[in-house]
């Protein structure tokens, strides 16, 4: 018996390794092609003039317009989303929780709605809204804050609740209301810290939506960083590229931090 | 399916109004649903009437009146064949990611909860699903576009010419290409809680029984997650049909699947007066989508009562 487990751990180890390598030349193999793609110099030589333009920003700023725009857009998208989702998310979960338990199931379908209607569904409904939003506060790139947060609902929703599972919400404010705070203390010093990795998590996978977004963007007429990077496409190749190798770097190392902060929290769950 | 959803948001609100009037208890729910107005608010304004601007969009005329033009004009040649298209593509590709993707999770499932190898594969996964789009078509048009790395190494050291036969990575072909490359990935994160639900235990049962590893594959592992690999699939089904912005930034000539067609019929200015049309596509996309979802959810109830 233990003999036929270690020969089948063997094995395993050794499937694992075959499909980890192949995974690994499969994705490693685009981010070189890239790579290789961007520090094209004249003739056949390497060059690596237009990485040395992307990070010299007041020259790339000068040289690419777009692309610069795009960049400060996205910034101040991600900044605006992450701050609408959680502060109409969190409240809203903890509320349902501790006094209205009845709308629970009302409110968990209502945010994994918005995976049954497609960004590209969305876009078609949103144009008559985006008029009003036009009209009353402008039509500049923030207000797809708005779509964004839509977007990032399921995701941001799921991460939320699976970090109030984990504790008890109920009894916790209990406690803190019982010794003479307001539920704005209980939200903000009792329940806030104690889901602490959920509310990151959450934090984290809007960041990565609204960086990868393209859809609203594009067909309302905004700019953020993904439809500069595919207008950019048509007449810098390079430097499009450049930027996409970029992003996906950028998104990749946020999303194994990501995976440490998911991690704390099934330990913590465990020792409690 | 809006319907149904605004439904219950009066019956939500409705004590709202009647509250004040029938004691104290009532005018507690009235005071905490306060608390969620906000949230409902702004699912209403951003998320039902976009959805119900559809809705009704795609049963008006231009002129506004309730007409059946729009949904008789989904059964155009044009149309019907973006459909097959889109549901094609969705199929093929939602079947190989499946299918690979499920290997690729059970490989890194051995390796167990914490380990290094898990942690890098779900978070290039994570990229590779969630984030691709436009960045994800650059990326194929950097390996294999017609000057990419791939293509030049290929014709330059082995003299193959992988586009003998026409350039068909900006066409359906490469759309199906591009899309395994966000749905394997997309299959692993999907699928890993369900392989985490398999106990060890049970395999331990079927082999102090006297049962091989390919009966535990075929009556006791298999069987298990038989629901959960079907119900994944069909996430991967309705990820690459609503999918849009890699085959917009990839797809250089027409608009072979229904995205595409929406695109056009919202931005081109030669079939003026068509936007409805628009709708009534979008229409389909969500009635299909709601109906993969469906099955979905109903698949995910029978997974859950083994695998938690």
């Amino acid at each position: 018996m233990a003999g036929l487990r270690k020969r089948r751990a063997r094995r395993q180890r050794v499937l694992r390794w075959i499909v980890v390598t192949v995974l690994a030349v499969l994705f490693v193999l685009p981010l070189f092609a890239m790579l290789e793609f961007t520090t094209r110099g004249p003739g056949d030589s390497l060059s690596w003039e237009t990485w040395r333009v992307f990070f010299d920003w007041p020259a790339l700023g000068e040289a690419y317009p777009i692309l610069w725009t795009g960049m400060k857009a996205s910034f101040w998208l991600v900044l605006l989303s992450v701050a609408l989702t959680l502060v109409l998310l969190v409240p809203t979960v903890v509320w349902v929780r501790l006094r209205l338990p009845r709308i629970r199931r009302l409110v968990e379908f209502i945010s994994l709605l918005p995976l049954t209607v497609p960004a590209i569904v969305l876009v078609v409904g949103l144009a008559p809204v985006y008029a009003w939003v036009v009209y009353f506060v402008g039509g500049s790139s923030w207000t797809l804050m708005f779509a964004y947060t839509i977007l990032a609902l399921p995701f941001a929703y799921r991460a939320i609740d699976a970090g109030l599972s984990a504790i008890d919400v109920r009894t916790l404010s209990e406690a803190a209301r019982s010794l003479g705070s307001s539920w704005a203390t209980v939200m903000w010093r009792v329940v806030l810290p104690n889901i602490r990795s959920a509310v990151l998590s959450a934090a984290f996978l809007t960041v990565a939506l609204v960086l990868g977004e393209f859809t609203i963007a594009s067909l309302l007429n905004r700019d953020n960083i993904q439809v500069a990077i595919n207008q950019l496409g048509k007449s810098s190749a390079q430097m499009s590229v450049a930027v996409s190798l970029a992003a996906l770097v950028l998104a990749f190392v946020l999303l194994f931090l990501l995976s440490f902060a998911g991690r704390r929290r099934h330990r913590e769950r465990k020792t409690s | 399916m809006t319907a149904p959803t605004t439904g219950t948001i009066d019956q939500v609100k409705a004590p709202t109004t009647t509250g004040v009037r029938c004691g104290r208890r009532r005018r507690w729910l009235h005071r905490d649903l306060l608390g969620v107005l906000p949230f409902f608010v702004f699912v209403t304004i951003f998320l039902f009437i976009p959805t119900l601007v559809v809705v009704i969009g795609a049963f008006a005329g231009d002129d506004g009146r309730p007409t059946l033009e729009n949904i008789s004009a989904l059964s155009d040649g044009y149309i019907v064949d973006a459909f097959v298209r889109s549901i094609t593509l969705s199929a093929v590709t939602a079947i190989i990611g499946a299918v690979i993707g499920a290997l690729v999770g059970y490989a890194v499932v051995t390796a167990g909860p914490d380990s290094l190898v898990r942690r890098l594969v779900t978070s290039a996964c994570g990229v590779l699903a969630q984030f691709g789009g436009v960045t994800l078509a650059f990326a194929f048009i950097a390996t294999i576009g017609l000057s990419g790395f791939v293509t030049v190494f290929l014709h330059d050291s082995l003299g193959i010419d992988i586009f003998a036969g026409g350039v068909w990575l900006f066409d359906l072909p490469g759309l199906v290409l591009v899309y395994t490359y966000f749905q394997i990935p997309l299959m692993v994160i999907v699928f890993l809680p369900a392989l985490d639900g398999i106990r060890p235990q049970w395999r331990e049962a079927t082999e102090s029984l006297g049962g091989s590893t390919w009966y535990y594959w075929r009556h006791v592992a298999g069987p298990l997650l038989a629901p959960a690999f079907l119900g994944s699939t069909l996430l991967l089904f309705a990820n690459a049909f609503s999918a849009y912005a890699t085959a917009a930034a990839l797809v250089s000539q027409g608009s072979p699947i229904v995205p595409l067609q929406i695109r056009s019929a919202l931005t081109s200015e030669v079939l003026l007066g068509r936007e409805n049309l628009g709708k009534a596509m979008a229409l389909g996309m969500v009635v299909v989508v709601a109906l993969v979802m469906w099955l979905y959810g109903l698949l995910q109830r029978r997974t859950t009562r083994w695998l938690d």
